[in-house]
């Protein structure tokens, strides 16, 4: 049992019951994004046109892979939390809107899963 | 619009139709569509992953398609993307720590976003194609 009071319980919540998780993590992962995009981009300017040998053993290497796995997690999760605010804004009518809601999360979920296990496959595959 | 509504003096939430684009406007939508548009990006993140663990003849493959003119359209439009969306994603992190919010600032900082943006996209190809 809870002992703040009723009115403690409530604050935040807003209509939406659990709007402030969903805007707190979009905040986390945009800001954990920050220094991993900026990374990102700079690895992948310097693999531009490289060869299949030079690519694999650049991702291969766990400096690369692990950062990697982290951009991947955080940016397939705020992806999927930025498509449900879009879905939800644009899309009104409930037939259309849950299952685009459940697409958005099969597509996330499978395409960021598909990316790391590629990233695993290529570090541990050998 | 109905006559009471327009004599009414109240502030009206806009008609987009009928709405004036402006800085702030304009790049609030934008940050909307390449976020959108990132999501269509990240399936050639995907592809070249699932490339190099496929093997060198899908790695070439891969490389064969993004060197092609549509598929340099294609990076450049993802690049351009990611290049406004985290410059203004920074601008919305500073909002959210509840400063610049006045006019003047708001232009200031969306003029930057679109100027960062532009200098980024041409310093990232020039370093990736070896011009400089
Ligand atoms: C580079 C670092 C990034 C930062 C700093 C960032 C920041 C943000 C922020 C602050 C929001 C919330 C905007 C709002 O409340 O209106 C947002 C929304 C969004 N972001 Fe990101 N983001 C980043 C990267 C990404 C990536 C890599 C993707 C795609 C994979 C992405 C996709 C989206 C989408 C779809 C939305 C929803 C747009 C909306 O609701 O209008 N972002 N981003």
């Amino acid at each position: 049992m809870s002992l703040k009071t009723p009115l403690g319980r409530v604050r935040g919540l807003g209509s939406a019951k659990d709007g402030t998780e969903h805007f707190w993590i979009q905040r986390v992962t945009a800001i954990a994004l920050v220094p991993l995009v900026i990374w990102f981009i700079a690895k992948v300017i310097a693999l531009t046109g490289a060869d299949y040998m030079t690519a694999r053993a650049a991702v291969a290497d766990p400096l690369f892979a692990v950062p990697l796995l982290l951009l991947i997690g955080t940016g397939f999760y705020h992806l999927k939390l930025g498509m449900q605010v879009v879905i939800e804004d644009y899309v009104s009518n409930d037939a259309l809107k849950i299952p685009a809601l459940l697409l958005n999360t099969f597509f996330c979920a499978g395409v960021g899963i598909l990316s790391a296990f590629a990233v695993l496959q290529i570090s541990f595959g050998g | 619009m109905s006559q009471t509504q327009q004599n009414s003096g109240r502030p009206l939430s806009p008609h987009l139709s009928v709405y004036k684009p402006q800085i702030s406007s304009t790049l609030s939508i934008l940050h909307r569509a390449t976020g959108v548009a990132l999501a269509v990006g990240v399936l050639v993140l995907a592809w070249w992953l699932v490339a190099i663990a496929g093997g060198a003849e899908a790695y070439d493959q891969f490389m064969v398609c993004m060197s092609s003119i549509p598929g340099k359209l294609v990076l450049l439009g993802f690049t351009v993307a990611l290049n406004y969306h985290l410059l203004n994603g920074i601008r919305h992190l500073y909002w959210d720590t509840g400063r610049g919010f006045e006019i003047d600032s708001l232009h200031r900082t969306g003029w930057m976003v679109v100027i960062g943006t532009a200098l980024l996209t041409v310093v990232e190809w020039a370093l990736a194609y070896g011009m400089v």
